[in-house]
């Protein structure tokens, strides 16, 4: 699949963003008046710009406010109205904080879950893909949700959790790398049941049926992302995981706090664009690629 | 909505016989100039004179070779365009309503002035039937020619998709693919006509039929004892330098 930058950072940064929220939500930190203005803040900047960033990737989006309408069916669809439920409900939430010092614990809970619901539905777009038999696994909603969870609880301060969530994450990660390898071939779609030939014989194409590149090689085929897979997994781990927590076992300042958040986004921006690069659609099987 | 409606007993589609077809790309090209000069936005191509050449197309003819473990290879032409899939998962991706699968005949559309290019649509398609128009930034795909099979400011031939029309070889095939007692359905009994990607189970109404098997060449024995190669009875120039070239060092024995 195509690594789209604009994709990599809406997943990377609005997954941090509402992970953030989520913590907020739930009353591990409560701050009041303008120390809850800042949270807030880089909470909605996280979460909104990566929203933003999102519309960049589509042909029209002027029209985006269609995109609420099909929830009964969209993963997409329900993850723009999750959204903008969260957004509000937990402006509710912040402006108690800020403007009253008072919590509002119940809009507290109710943004929290669905900021969570949020990054499960952006998860679910990808997991629900037949065509990605990479993504099809409960390790994709999974990931999602601990990375938002780990990353959420590293910007909100919280080391102890941040630290657990982080090793959980990084095994897992390492889980869904392993098995996820074998799961274009476990699926049974190749070259033989694409074309339908395979009872003739052993099926190679031999002719693409134009000269040039297409929207659908752009899009699905990415053989160059994947060339270095094995070194970015290696970063992967080292920065969004192991770094992160050694820096908040080493020491608690703020300085060192700042180093653990910027290696672990970096970290997940390698994570993002390998969960890209690496899923092989199975349209690849027309041209004789993956 | 994109909800899918309940199964239609109308189910219109393609039959495309992989035996007939000669990929000589007259559907590519008459499928691109029916849905550019007519319904929706045209499909735009990109630097199309220049060695980067791109563009959208409905309708794509791939060519594979086939080994079989025995004999000759086979080259078959295979083309390639939306198969109208009963479970369509184009369908129910779509995040705005723009994508749906009419009740009345199956045929899976794009209201252009809903879809916001999301691409999600095209992720779902496992066959490759969607592609995003890069001038209009709006998912284009095969509308089985819903303009021209009900169009009755047409001559009654002219009633089928653009590619069936032109298709010189008889290639291809349009009818109703939910009754049993019509010529394609016929067609698919009768030359076992397949699905593709069925373990997808997106359940495609778009059939393709198998080559036939080829001809098994007779042995042909009346000359055969005159086209003996003559170097195997032990004399002449051509058995001389045979030997003699064996005998170089590293030559075949």
């Amino acid at each position: 699949m195509h690594p789209a930058p604009s994709v990599i950072i809406f997943n990377t940064f609005s997954g941090l963003g509402f992970g953030l929220l989520f913590w907020l939500g739930m009353g591990v930190l409560v701050p009041t008046g303008w120390a809850a203005f800042i949270w807030f803040a880089i909470a909605y900047i996280f979460a909104v710009g990566g929203l933003i960033a999102s519309t960049f990737h589509l042909g029209h989006p002027e029209r985006a406010i269609k995109a609420f309408s099909q929830w009964k069916t969209s993963w997409l669809s329900r993850e723009g109205v999750c959204a903008v439920f969260a957004l509000i409900t937990m402006a509710i939430y912040g402006a108690g904080l800020v403007f009253a010092g008072t919590r509002l614990g119940f809009f507290g809970v109710i943004g929290g879950l669905a900021s969570l619901g949020v990054v499960f539905t952006t998860s679910m777009i990808y997991a629900q893909m037949k065509t990605v038999p990479r993504w099809r696994h409960w390790t994709t909603p999974a990931m999602y949700l601990i990375l938002s969870l780990s990353g959420g609880a590293l910007l909100a301060g919280q080391i102890k959790i941040a630290a657990v969530l982080l090793i959980i994450g990084g095994v897992l990660q390492m889980f869904a790398w392993g098995t996820g390898d074998r799961r274009f071939v476990e699926a049974g779609t190749d070259m033989e049941s694409a074309t339908g030939l395979g009872h003739i014989g052993k099926v190679r194409a031999f002719e693409p049926p134009h000269t040039g590149t297409n929207y659908l090689m752009r899009e699905f085929i990415h053989v160059v992302g994947r060339k270095h897979a094995g070194q970015l997994r290696i970063i992967t781990i080292g920065l969004a995981f192991v770094l992160p927590v050694a820096l908040l076992l080493l020491a608690s300042n703020h300085l060192i706090a700042a180093l653990a958040v910027i290696s672990h986004i970096a970290g997940v921006l390698a994570l993002r664009w390998l969960f890209f690069a690496q899923a092989e659609h199975v349209v690849g099987l027309y041209y004789g690629k993956r | 909505m994109t909800q899918l409606p309940p199964p239609s007993t109308k189910k219109l589609g393609l039959v495309i016989d992989l035996d007939t077809c000669v990929g000589c790309h007259a559907c590519v090209v008459s499928c691109k100039g029916w849905n550019t000069e007519n319904y929706g936005a045209p499909l735009s191509d990109q630097n199309a004179y220049s060695g980067a050449a791109s563009g959208t197309f409905l309708n794509r003819v791939h060519s594979y070779e086939v080994q079989p473990e025995q004999g000759a290879a086979q080259l078959i032409h295979f083309p390639k365009s939306c198969l109208h899939c009963e479970d369509a998962p184009c369908v129910t991706v779509c995040p705005t309503g723009a994508s749906y699968k009419r009740a009345e005949d199956g045929i899976v559309l794009v209201n252009e002035s809903d879809c916001i290019g999301c691409g999600l649509c095209a992720w779902a398609c496992p066959y490759g039937a969607r592609e995003l128009d890069a001038k209009e930034g709006v998912m284009k795909k095969c509308t089985l020619c819903v303009d021209r099979i009900y169009n009755e400011n047409l001559p009654e031939e002219d009633r089928q998709p653009a590619c069936v029309r032109t298709c010189p070889a008889g290639a291809r095939h349009f009818g109703d693919l939910g009754d049993a007692e019509s010529d394609v359905s016929k067609l698919v009994a009768e030359r076992g006509g397949f699905d593709l990607m069925p373990e997808q189970g997106t359940k495609p109404v778009n059939k393709y039929l198998p080559p036939r098997p080829k001809d098994v060449e007779p042995e042909i024995d009346i000359l055969a004892p005159y086209l003996e190669p003559v170097a195997q009875d032990g004399a002449g120039f051509a058995h001389w330098l045979d030997k003699a070239l064996s005998a170089l060092p590293g030559g075949p024995k």
